[in-house]
């Protein structure tokens, strides 16, 4: 066993620990800016000194392996008087706008002055940059940027897109782009996971929020507002509320208190996503269609494919995302029964992705120059609107959704999670192809934060071969093998971001695992405690078929839920 | 270690593994010599020491190329071709003397060889034709080669005495400027690849990495680790693949040393790495060279290919099972990819960035893999080392640093160039006795040792050793060798002005005291630079508030930089602060600069006593500040005046003063 001494404190390390991981592990804080958990050290930010007895430097605790009878001390005067100076160096090139920055309250920066008691020291040249406005989902601001390169690493290492990059040398460094070009012509595929690690305002989601408040006082436009599986379950969090508390009933309220006209659940249209893949699938394997299919909910991932996988263009289902879908209905179905103009609705969706954004604005997700969705919000764009329409949360009361699409069942609330849409797909096609419900509707295999999951099921006699991936990197290796040969596998969900949506680049700022962690438990125990939890059986749904699409896979479900893809056309 | 060994154990099958024949004559030569046996023919003509017809080598370096040598080359050759002459044109590398080249030796047969200093195209008719008709004209002549037997010529002195060379001690550099270093025969007939026929086949690798432990050699790159203790660390990993790279990276301003090297002896290079990819376990080398030195990456290249045909390196090389890849990765001149961690992620593909360490190279480096990074010089050392044995290597130099090491002098001295010297040589000794001091009668003021981290030594610690422990003393480093000589003319804090923006643009952005310091450093040098003129209001406060916090900023920087180029970034200021307050002092308080350098701080004025209104210094003044009615004094309105000094040149009666 390996003791350390830390503020003359003795603790016990594990061989494995760095100084940072073992005093986190006893509640010890020191603060850093760069530090990712689970990735390599990197050593930049150099937040996180302390000093150690025999050693003539500061040592950055989060790369320094653990030895016995190491004596630490983490805050001497030495210690703190380098933070400090750190942190008025990277105060002397940033700019002095907190008042307006998206980030303000929410920022290390901000909250590591604080705490340092910074002053004005140095006053030389800031560096020049410009704002890159170019993406729908992403705004790029470099002057905020204090190049602890975390945006970097979660697009490389983790995502394993590389949009971004460091260019350039010295003072000049700066995260960019290749060819310094906007975002919009990178290889960048909207998930936003920078945006969730970024400790400052440099990267943030386009905000629509002032596009949604002018439809609202709009008095020619029905606004609608769908929202996403998993925002019900994140937002509160943004109101101290602790992670995983759902409030569905609350957050509806508050939308009608902001001043939508119709509040739906897109877990309705995730039932029908349901309804339409898993027939999908079901042809596929009948007709001997390309095989897996992969999902197509997560516009992150389908940005992914386009840009690094063209081979797999034919395997992506057909089917719309959710939201699209969801947007679709509204335009057609819903304007039909109510008699307005599908000009006249402007249809929001709060979304926990940042990629949403880019999906709404594809040309292809419209009809007559009328597009499926309006406008998008993060769920962080969401509190914001909330608060800016001084509405406490906490203290809503539940409200019901509306009709027609605001009635889900569970199947499609765990959507949000990864390996939710494989679980209520499986519970579908079961159905779909034996007439019976599956003997236990909980596909455990499926479930969890593994970046792969795989289960191979018997359904009549068919060894149905499934995979769960999420973190879209982690897609890279399973599709190799399949390129490869492999081939006991019939379908393929793809989550962009890692978890799911409850991880994803539009949700609450500064989350970790486990609060992804608690808002994956939560939409289980949503699931576990309702009484209809496959899609098939959403009376909404039926009465959607019934009344206006036909069935699943027909000409007007072809017109309105599908959609094709295109290889993406990108610098890098 | 017996070279007699050699043969006895596997005199049989060297013979049979293919070695190049000259190789074996020169192992044989090296183990008769004892016996007083005559050298074989072959090996003497391979040597030059007999030449059937006049052979004329032209320092081609790129110290040479710099200043002339090709224009040199196609005169002599022309020359040639013009009087019908039949004579051996040969480039050679440089042999140190930089301030003297292009350099043109000539060797007529049955007389020793004769170097001719600052030999400009223009010269060579008359050289040649004085040479070849056994004159030698003594004003160009630096002196002559000792020969074993050929009998000197007379009136001219001896190279080997010549104050430059004289003091050195030349183990690395030994062939350089001497040998063709295209010729793979010209250095297996100087004593190459010899020692590493005899590591291979006579010692184990742990047995090699003891016996460069015990030579006290250090690296020879800035950081002084042992190497023997290094390589150990590698030797003792058993990992599949393990790697040696070469660090050619050399990026110190005023540094030159591992240039001159690869271009004058690039064999010895290889032949040090193939006994130290040996030692660790190495079947893949690399060779990290900027792409600046075109023709020392085209020297190497063609010397792996030599070496590569000849067996001695590449699979199963001189027949000893052992597999050796070499490979040259030319890098884009990045000052951080001299870092160790920047230079594998480099070579891996990637962004040439620091990484925390722990894990060292050794045991976690290249593609994840234990990997060695010596320097240039320090593998340079190694077939010397291993040829003459650990203990008569440990028995030069001090107690803690052995063996030479290689200067590159540049700046305010007489004799620019490089020189290699026992440790323990004062650098008195080096900058006077070898440099030949400080040129136009100027005071010497301090010398720049390490490069940009190292530090500067003023006149009273001249008689310092040379020593990488003793120079730390005085807040320098031994560094990679870069002397960069100062007088009386330079500006102490202008010197750390240009290195801190050198740092600060070399700095690789990663860690935020070393990007975002060293760039509030060289704002606040600047700003003592500056004159009155160009200041705003508040920024009188800021000036006096900022020098407070210059050396607060030096030691966040060093003690929190990732790496060593952050860790180090400060020093030149340090150390000019150290030495030189008073020049600090004066920008600061008195708005002077005493070496008159930074021009914002030099003020002119005219001496009315002098000045007789001719009016020279009106015409040239860029800035109309000069006043005055013709041939009655003048006056310099300070105001308008920009200090260019122009109206200084103008003046022929020393009017005009600068202060």
């Amino acid at each position: 066993m390996i003791h350390i001494e830390v503020n003359n404190r003795q603790l016990e390390a594990r061989p494995e620990d760095t100084l940072l991981s073992c005093m986190r592990r006893h509640g010890l804080s020191v603060p850093t800016l760069c530090h990712m958990d689970g990735l390599v050290p990197s050593g930049a930010c150099r937040m996180c000194v302390v000093e150690v007895e025999g050693s003539p430097n500061l040592v950055p605790s989060c790369a320094f392996p653990v030895r016995d009878g190491l004596r630490v001390s983490t805050h001497s005067p030495r210690v703190v008087e380098a933070r400090r100076t750190i942190v008025e160096l990277l105060l002397a090139d940033h700019p002095d706008d907190c008042l307006f920055c998206a980030r303000s309250g929410n920022c290390r920066l901000q909250d590591l002055a604080s705490e340092l008691g910074v002053k004005r020291r140095f006053r030389g040249a800031r560096s020049e940059c410009q704002i890159d406005m170019s993406s729908c989902s992403i705004v790029r601001e470099p002057a905020k940027c204090i190049l602890c390169g975390k945006c970097v690493r979660v697009c490389e290492e983790i995502q394993q897109v590389g949009a971004i990059d460091f260019a350039g040398r010295g003072s000049r460094s700066r995260v960019g782009t290749a060819f310094n070009e906007g975002l919009n012509v990178s290889s960048c595929i909207n998930c936003g996971q920078c945006v969730v690690v970024c400790p400052t305002g440099a990267l943030t989601e386009k905000d629509y929020t002032r596009e949604v408040m002018e439809a609202l006082d709009d008095p020619n436009q029905l606004v609608v507002v769908q929202h996403a599986p998993s925002v019900s379950v994140s937002l509160g969090e943004e109101f101290g509320l602790p992670p995983g508390v759902d409030v569905a009933g609350r957050m509806t309220a508050a939308l009608r208190a902001i001043g939508f006209d119709r509040v739906f659940d897109t877990g309705f249209s995730a039932d029908l996503t349901i309804m339409e893949e898993a027939s999908e699938l079901i042809a596929r394997i009948r007709n001997g269609g390309k095989l897996p299919m992969l999902t197509s909910c997560s516009p992150g991932w389908i940005r992914y494919v386009e840009t690094f996988h063209n081979d797999f263009l034919e395997n992506l289902s057909t089917c719309k995302s959710p939201q699209q879908m969801m947007g679709a209905v509204i335009k057609s179905f819903f304007a039909q029964r109510e008699g307005i103009d599908p000009a006249k609705i402007f249809s929001v969706s709060i979304m926990p992705c940042t990629a949403k954004k880019f999906e709404a604005a594809r040309p292809e997700m419209g009809r007559h120059g009328v597009a499926d969705v309006d406008a998008v919000l993060t769920t962080r764009e969401l509190a914001r609107l909330i608060r800016s329409r001084g509405i406490n949360l906490q203290q809503m009361p539940a409200e019901e959704a509306d009709t027609p699409f605001g009635e889900r069942t569970t199947a499609g609330k765990i959507f949000g999670a990864s390996g939710g849409v494989m679980e209520a797909a499986i519970r579908t096609a079961h159905y779909l192809l034996t007439g019976q419900e599956l003997a236990d509707l909980n596909v455990e295999a499926v479930r969890g934060f593994d970046g792969l999951k795989q289960a191979f099921l018997n359904v009549n006699g068919l060894q149905l071969g499934v995979a769960v991936v999420n973190g879209v990197g982690n897609v890279n290796r399973l599709l190799k093998e399949i390129r490869d040969g492999r081939s006991d596998l019939h379908f393929i969900e793809v989550m962009t971001c890692p978890g799911g949506c409850i991880a994803g680049g539009g949700q609450p700022i500064g989350i970790d695992r486990s609060a992804a962690a608690a808002r994956m438990k939560a939409l289980y125990q949503i699931d576990a405690g309702e009484a209809i939890r496959v899609s098939h059986r959403n009376t909404a749904i039926k009465q959607l078929y019934d009344e206006f699409l036909g069935e699943p896979l027909g000409h007007r479900s072809h017109e309105l839920l599908h959609t094709h893809y295109h290889p993406a056309d990108v610098l890098i | 270690m017996t070279h007699h060994k050699v043969l006895e154990t596997s005199g049989a099958s060297i013979g049979e593994v293919g070695l190049p024949e000259l190789l074996l004559l020169s192992i044989q030569e090296n183990q008769e010599a004892h016996a007083g046996a005559e050298s074989d023919s072959r090996l003497v003509r391979a040597r030059r020491q007999e030449v059937t017809h006049p052979v004329i080598f032209i320092g081609a370096g790129t110290c040479g190329l710099g200043a002339g040598a090709s224009a040199t080359l196609k005169a002599v050759q022309s020359y040639l071709q013009n009087h019908e002459v039949t004579a051996d044109v040969v480039e050679v590398g440089c042999i140190g003397l930089c301030s003297a080249e292009p350099l043109v030796d000539v060797q007529l047969p049955g007389r020793p060889r004769v170097m001719f200093r600052k030999v400009t195209e223009d010269q060579v008719p008359q050289l040649l034709e004085a040479v070849l008709s056994d004159k030698i004209p003594e004003a160009m002549a630096l002196g002559q080669f000792r020969h074993p037997t050929l009998a000197p010529w007379p009136d001219v002195p001896m190279l080997d005495e010549h104050p430059f060379f004289a003091p050195q001690t030349r183990w690395v550099l030994a062939n350089c400027g001497v040998i063709d270093p295209a010729s793979l025969d010209e250095y297996i007939a100087h004593g190459g690849y010899r020692c590493l026929v005899d590591v291979l086949h006579t010692m184990t690798p742990m047995q090699v990495c003891e016996a460069v432990e015990s030579s006290g050699l250090r690296g020879r790159g800035g950081g002084g680790f042992p190497t023997g203790k290094k390589w150990k660390f590698a030797q003792g990993t058993t990992a599949t693949q393990k790697y040696l790279i070469c660090n050619a990276d050399e990026g110190d301003p005023g540094a030159f040393m591992d240039r001159a090297v690869i271009e004058g002896d690039p064999h010895r290079l290889l032949e040090g790495m193939a006994i130290a990819a040996y030692a660790i376990g190495a079947s893949k080398a690399y060779i990290y060279i900027r792409a600046e030195y075109p023709l020392a990456i085209r020297r190497l290249r063609q010397a792996i290919e030599q070496a590569e045909a000849a067996g001695l390196i590449g699979p199963n090389l001189c027949g000893s099972g052992f597999d050796l890849e070499v490979v040259i990765k030319m890098g884009a001149g990045a000052f951080v990819c001299g870092e160790e961690t920047a230079l594998i992620h480099s070579i891996e593909g990637r962004r040439g960035m620091p990484r925390p360490r722990p894990p060292f190279p050794a045991v976690q480096g290249l593609f994840g893999k234990p990997t060695i990074i010596n320097n240039v010089e320090t593998l340079a050392n190694i077939p010397q080392l291993m040829a003459m044995g650990h203990e008569a290597f440990a028995a030069v130099g001090t107690d803690t640093s052995k063996g030479t090491k290689v200067f590159a002098l540049s700046g305010k001295i007489t004799y620019t160039g490089l020189v290699e010297v026992a440790m323990g040589t004062t650098i008195r000794q080096v900058l006077f006795d070898i440099g030949g001091g400080i040129p136009d009668g100027k005071a010497y003021k301090a010398v720049q040792i390490g490069g940009p981290s190292g530090g500067c030594i003023p006149e009273q610690h001249l008689d310092i050793k040379i020593d990488y422990e003793s120079l730390k003393t005085v807040g320098a480093m031994m560094g990679s060798g870069g002397l960069v000589v100062m007088d009386e003319d330079t500006c102490m804090v202008d010197l750390a002005k240009f290195f801190m923006d050198f740092i600060q643009r070399e700095s690789c952005g990663k860690c935020i005291p070393c990007r975002e310091g060293t760039r509030r450093m060289l704002e606040i040098l600047n700003v003592l630079t500056r004159g009155r003129k160009n200041e705003a209001r508040l920024d009188a406060i800021d000036r006096f508030m900022s020098v407070t916090q210059l050396q607060q900023l030096a030691e966040t920087i060093r003690q929190t930089s990732l790496c060593g180029l952050g860790q180090t970034a400060a020093n030149p200021v340090l150390s000019t602060l150290r030495w030189f307050r008073d020049e600090y002092e004066a920008h600061l308080f008195q708005r002077k600069c005493p070496a008159g350098a930074c021009a914002e701080l030099v003020t002119y004025r005219i001496d009315p006593r002098l000045c007789r209104g001719c009016t020279a210094c009106v015409k040239k003044c860029p800035t109309e500040a000069i006043f005055g009615s013709r041939k009655n004094p003048h006056y310099i309105d300070p105001d308008k005046c920009i200090g260019c000094g122009n109206c200084l040149d103008a003046c022929k009666l020393d009017a005009v003063i600068k202060e």
